[in-house]
């Protein structure tokens, strides 16, 4: 029958051995041949459009990378599947914009905010996400 | 109680209950926005409903567990806490870091990071509490007479728990990263060391409502905790299928996310077993519910319905939908609100002296509060799957689907009208036991 300090040796062992796996594992998804996200392409624009996406909380209501709530669109693919136009308009109208009756808080972003912000999405719908890119955006879909 | 300065875990207590209440209104606010009555946009729009809900989660459970170790661990050690005015300090600070965070998500102050939304000033404040509460816990286990396997695991996962909060306040100018090291605080913290917490809290439980031998349990303790970082480590695995990073996650995150539920299995059946060896029977039989139904309740709603989307063949299509949701609400009752709710009833009457055992008030807010949120569980669960279906299967649009499923939020918001007259019978049952007094010291060990 196991003992007291078997069970203990289990607990330490165990998370020692997968926790040093774990740090491994990081370490090579982040070497510069593993990478998916196109990590290099990130330019000012896309770090200042990451910026506005975290001060205003967006992941409060929409998805990103499928992340976020569930009371917005997931915005993962918003470009392809909307047009940088669109999103524009929608990022800087005074007055809150409203699909099917659903509020979005009416930003009124700058034209120079709007664009780090499409920046940022552009650069996000680049993002290799092992497939699940095409599930994520019917129009996408379409096209793969 | 057996030392005056357990008294302090009262007050930890009585502020969870207070976030507690706060965070079901928000949770109201929410379910009604879903539902197609977002009246209070203007005010308290979905992003800041959603911040204020899910980070009141974190601070009134946080604050149970801080309250659960200033009872557990004087006793455990046999030496009184060493600083009770500390206590208090870090008690106060606590709650004006909370309510300074959650009154600037109205002011659009904050992160945007889900989970983590606390603005960076205030981490730092956060980062000095909890170092505060670490020091007085391991000091007076270090001061104290013996060191329990119990509270050794307490302390352990507090003090992880508090290590891990530091990788989510690294910068990254990529999303990709800033995720995945966001999961390393969000999934670690919930599916990795807050289970050595619960864990090391139904141990306590199980030792005082049973009676079975201290050896036994905690023998079964290290293998339960043990289950839980042998799968759950790994298991991080699972939030990393579609962000962005390599596939060999897809392959580590689904095989260890599959032995993810046996941790919660072999904590249900070793509570359930305990229960059934214990030859005493502890009169608080309210506390005992509140036990073994964490322990059962973690299984279904962490362990199941975990499972139920951990697999990346089906994480493909449910990944950022309210099957999350689902699984979240349960997951988060069963293993952390439940277990905080019943050190909450095994100690309050020790610290209070009224002995008010087996309520039918307490029995109801029980049952009140498990069905209801039972029937949340499956309204999420109903809504997210034919979100699934209709958004990622037939390609239908995201207003379009939401609109169609609504009505499931009529019937979230029913059966969490059920789980709220729960909660609030509790509260009743809480307020009922009055304030603790040294009156209620015992001299003989309970």
């Amino acid at each position: 029958m196991l003992s007291k300090k078997q069970a203990r040796a289990f607990f330490l062992g165990g998370t020692v051995v997968t926790f040093l796996i774990f740090i491994g594992l990081t370490i090579y998804s982040f070497s510069k041949a593993q990478d998916q996200s196109n990590d290099e392409e990130i330019t000012e624009a896309v770090v200042r459009g990451k910026d506005l996406w975290e001060a205003n909380n967006c992941m409060g209501c929409h998805t990103v990378l499928g992340e976020g709530a569930y009371y917005a669109p997931e915005l993962t693919k918003v470009i392809d599947r909307r047009g940088a136009g669109y999103v524009t308009a929608v990022l800087m109208t005074p007055v809150s914009w409203e699909p099917n009756g659903r509020k979005m808080v009416a930003y009124g972003f700058s034209k120079e905010e709007a664009n780090d912000l499409i920046a940022f999405f552009e650069w996000i719908g680049k993002i290799d996400l092992n497939g699940f890119d095409r599930v994520v955006s019917p129009l996408s879909k379409d096209e793969n | 109680m057996k030392y005056k300065s357990q008294k302090v875990a009262y007050w930890f207590f009585a502020l969870s209950m207070l976030l507690f209440g706060l965070q079901i209104v928000y949770g109201f606010i929410m379910g009604f926005a879903h539902a197609g009555m977002d009246g209070l946009h203007d005010v308290i729009p979905f992003n800041t409903a959603r911040a204020v809900h899910t980070n009141l989660l974190v601070v009134w459970l946080l604050s149970g567990f801080m309250g659960a170790a200033y009872y557990i661990i004087p006793e455990e050690a046999q030496h009184e806490l060493v600083s009770v005015k500390l206590a208090y300090v870090q008690l106060i600070s606590l709650a004006v870091v909370g309510v300074v965070a959650i009154v600037g998500y109205h002011f659009n102050y904050w992160e945007g990071r889900k989970f983590l939304e606390i603005p960076r000033p205030l981490d730092y404040l956060v980062v000095v509490n909890v170092l505060l509460f670490l020091g007085l816990i391991l000091v007076t286990l270090f001061k104290g007479k013996r060191r329990t396997t119990t509270a050794l695991v307490l302390s352990m996962g507090l003090l992880f728990a508090a290590l891990l909060y530091l990788p989510g306040m690294l910068p990254f100018d990529s999303q990709v990263k800033d995720s995945f090291f966001r999961w390393w605080v969000v999934h670690l913290w919930v599916e990795g060391v807050w289970e050595l917490i619960m864990g090391g809290i139904l141990s306590f439980l199980l030792i005082k409502l049973t009676g079975v031998d201290r050896e036994v349990i905690e023998k079964w303790l290290y293998v339960i905790v043990g289950l839980t970082f042998l799968s759950g480590v790994l298991g991080t695995g699972h939030h990393y299928y579609y962000i962005g990073v390599n596939k060999i996650w897809l392959i580590v995150g689904g095989i260890f996310s599959a032995l993810e539920p046996l941790a919660f299995l072999a904590m249900a059946l070793f509570a359930v077993n305990m229960y059934r060896k214990g030859e005493k029977k502890h009169p608080n039989t309210l506390a005992l519910y509140w036990t073994l139904g964490a322990a059962i309740v973690s299984f279904i709603g962490a362990g199941l319905l975990g499972f139920a989307h951990t697999l990346p063949q089906t994480n493909l299509y449910t990944h950022g939908t309210l099957v999350t949701a689902m699984h979240g609400h349960l997951a988060f009752w069963g293993a952390y609100a439940m277990i905080v709710l019943a050190i909450i009833s095994y100690s309050l009457p020790n610290l209070t002296g009224r002995k008010l055992y087996d309520s039918s008030l307490g029995r109801m807010a029980f049952w009140f509060s498990n069905i209801g949120i039972l029937g949340m569980t499956v309204a999420f669960g109903v809504a997210g799957v034919v979100q699934v279906y209709l958004e990622r299967k037939l390609k239908m649009e995201f207003m379009a689907v939401q609109k169609e499923i609504e009505i499931h939020f009529i019937v979230l918001i029913i059966c969490a009208t059920l789980f709220t007259t729960g909660i609030i019978m509790y509260m009743i049952d809480f307020y009922k036991h009055g304030t603790p007094t040294d009156e209620a010291l015992e001299t003989t060990p309970h």
